[in-house]
């Protein structure tokens, strides 16, 4: 007999049919309704790095070069204070074989996908991750799925997603086009159980681990090359594990001084699942719209525990505007030599102005960059959203307002970042973590677990606790 | 010559062969079937989707039609376009961004 596949029976079936597609108990780390053992999670259920770092040398996955940006550092020189203005280097992890550091994420997936036995891999994803999961499978002969919301309800798609589709389609990936909103969650579960394909998530601890060799290998460039550590890594931050697996990759390669700044571009105000707001963004990843909720509710995925944990290990994180992205796009490209997609060059804004807090002899490393292409680039995107009537200007980023302009700045002088509150994401993290799991008493081993994942100490998060009037 | 060619053929096709590379259309959920847990404006429209794949039987564009996905799996939706191209492009020039350039080159020049 056929299942039933409405909405509610198929939700109903979520744990049975994710625990099936991953092949993982999440229940033997489970402590308690709030605290759970991550690092015996990551350990247990990932893979070490020396084995991360053998599955991606045999999938052509790392090992990019690391590029010194040479010009864009004497612009931020003269542009800071006597003496200022640390050197920028990038990782350019463009030169992936699907064009981005997601297929350091995919091939553990996919590896583990194919070690197990499933006949293939899904995805559910709008970016890079997905021609990343396409290009892994097509490596090991797997079928794969990538379901994707590209539309609003007049059949109009961003072009970066348009052209998201076709790079999946073009590795022999099925591509599962959507409109707006969060079913594309019910519609993968109906498709793994369907297929019984290994569900490639971008939150389990096979994906994370595959990031830190990223952390790893930027560190050991950086000291071969120039003998220290880096001051600041700055992480294009949206769903968080980009953050994570670069965070731990830093910490295992030994750079415990080396502060790890997330960088997300502005989009407040513009609701991520809103048929009418989808398509005023030029940006569909790397922006505040994920980045927040991901950071201050993780575990609303499609794995039972999110292993990208940001606040886990964010110093910093910072907001900059989607003019000022395109305008170090086209910086890049036009004095550096790179032509690189726009999404990827959020934290190389974000590192032009914090590299002006820093001492000329400091060094900052901008993690990653993307392929660019048709639709991906900065003159489909401006046209999309003047025909989706956002003003494009030249003029200064602080008049930006998401969903209304796009203000290209005039000098790079104005290239700034916004600080966001970290104490405050962790408060709302700490909330979430007590409502959500409709947790009535919180003991000491949660406490515990929770200063941990907000890279705090139990004082704090007992204050919070006492502020928001839980039993402890 | 060749492209022009190509797109006639293409936009007088009307019927798909089996075999042929085909887009089908199907609604995923009706409006009144969505999550509640959405904004209003996503909530009064339905969800819909599009797939790719080879015909596996003869159709015209709105009718009902089954496709093999590369997947291998088999959907039934309505047959919105043969043969799809990608239309995306690299876009049309971007005034605000076409000094930039000129501008950092200077300023380098000057620093230096």
């Amino acid at each position: 007999m056929a299942r039933d596949t409405s909405y509610d029976a198929v939700m109903e079936r979520r744990a049975e049919i994710m625990s099936k597609a991953l092949g993982l108990d999440y229940d033997e780390f489970v402590i308690s309704d709030i605290a759970f053992d991550y690092e015996g999670m990551m350990e247990r259920a990932g893979y070490s790095l020396e084995e991360v770092r053998k599955i991606q040398a045999e999938a052509g996955v790392g090992n990019t070069p690391l590029l010194e940006l040479r010009n864009i550092t004497d612009l931020v020189r003269q542009t800071s204070k006597k003496g200022y203005g640390a050197r920028i280097l990038v990782k350019d992890e463009a030169a992936n074989p699907s064009g981005s550091f997601k297929d350091r994420r995919a091939s553990v997936s996919i590896y583990h996908a194919k070690k197990l036995g499933y006949p293939g891999v899904l995805a559910a994803t709008s970016g890079n991750y997905g021609a990343a999961v396409a290009s892994q499978a097509a490596m090991k002969n797997l079928g794969c799925i990538i379901v994707q919301e590209v539309f609003d309800s007049r059949h109009v798609g961003q072009p970066e997603i348009i052209e998201k589709s076709r790079k999946c389609e073009a590795y022999g990936a099925e591509v599962v086009q959507l409109t707006v909103g969060p079913e594309l969650f019910y519609v993968s579960l109906i498709l793994l159980e369907e297929t019984g394909y290994f569900n490639a998530s971008l939150y389990s601890p096979f994906g994370i681990s595959g990031v830190e060799t990223l952390g790893y290998e930027l560190i050991e460039q950086v000291r071969s090359k120039y003998g220290k550590d880096p001051a600041y890594v700055v992480v294009t931050h949206a769903g968080g594990g980009n953050v994570t697996g670069t965070a731990r990759g830093v910490l295992k390669a030994g750079a415990k001084a080396t502060k790890i700044i997330g960088a997300s571009v502005d989009l407040s105000g513009l609701h991520m699942a809103s048929d009418n707001d989808f398509n005023k963004k030029s940006f569909t990843t790397g922006h505040t719209g994920f980045g927040v909720p991901f950071a201050t509710w993780p575990d609303r995925t499609d794995v039972p525990k999110n292993a990208a944990r940001p606040l886990r290990y964010l110093d910093r994180y910072v907001t900059v505007t989607q003019g000022e992205v395109f305008y170090v796009t086209e910086a890049l490209a036009q004095v550096e030599g790179l032509e690189r997609g726009p999404a990827g060059n959020t934290s190389l804004a974000a590192a032009i102005a914090l590299a002006r807090e820093l001492p000329e002899d400091e060094i900052v490393v901008v993690q990653e960059t993307e392929y660019t292409g048709a639709g991906k680039h900065p003159w489909a995107q401006l046209d999309f959203a003047k025909q989706n009537g956002i003003i494009v200007k030249r003029g200064d980023p602080k008049e930006n307002v998401p969903g209304k302009n796009i203000v290209i700045p005039e000098d790079f002088s104005q290239i700034s970042i916004t600080e966001m509150d970290l104490n405050r994401m962790r408060r709302s993290y700490i909330r979430n973590a007590v409502e959500r799991n409709k947790v009535e008493i919180v003991t000491e081993k949660d406490i515990q677990f929770l200063a941990e994942d907000t890279k705090t100490h139990a004082e704090f998060v007992i204050s919070i606790l006492r502020d928001l009037g839980v039993n402890l | 010559m060749c492209t022009q060619i190509y797109s006639e053929v293409i936009s007088v096709t009307k019927e798909c062969k089996e075999g042929d590379w085909v887009e089908i259309h199907y609604i995923v959920l009706e409006a009144r079937e969505r999550t509640g847990d959405i904004p209003e404006d996503t909530q009064k429209v339905p969800l819909e989707c599009w797939i790719k794949g080879w015909a596996v039987e003869e159709g015209s564009l709105g009718e009902k039609i089954t496709i093999k996905t590369p997947a291998h799996r088999h959907v039934e939706g309505t047959l919105t376009r043969i043969n799809p191209e990608y239309t995306h492009t690299f876009g049309p020039y971007a005034r605000e961004l076409s000094t930039i350039g000129e501008e950092l080159r200077k300023a380098l020049k000057e620093g230096n």
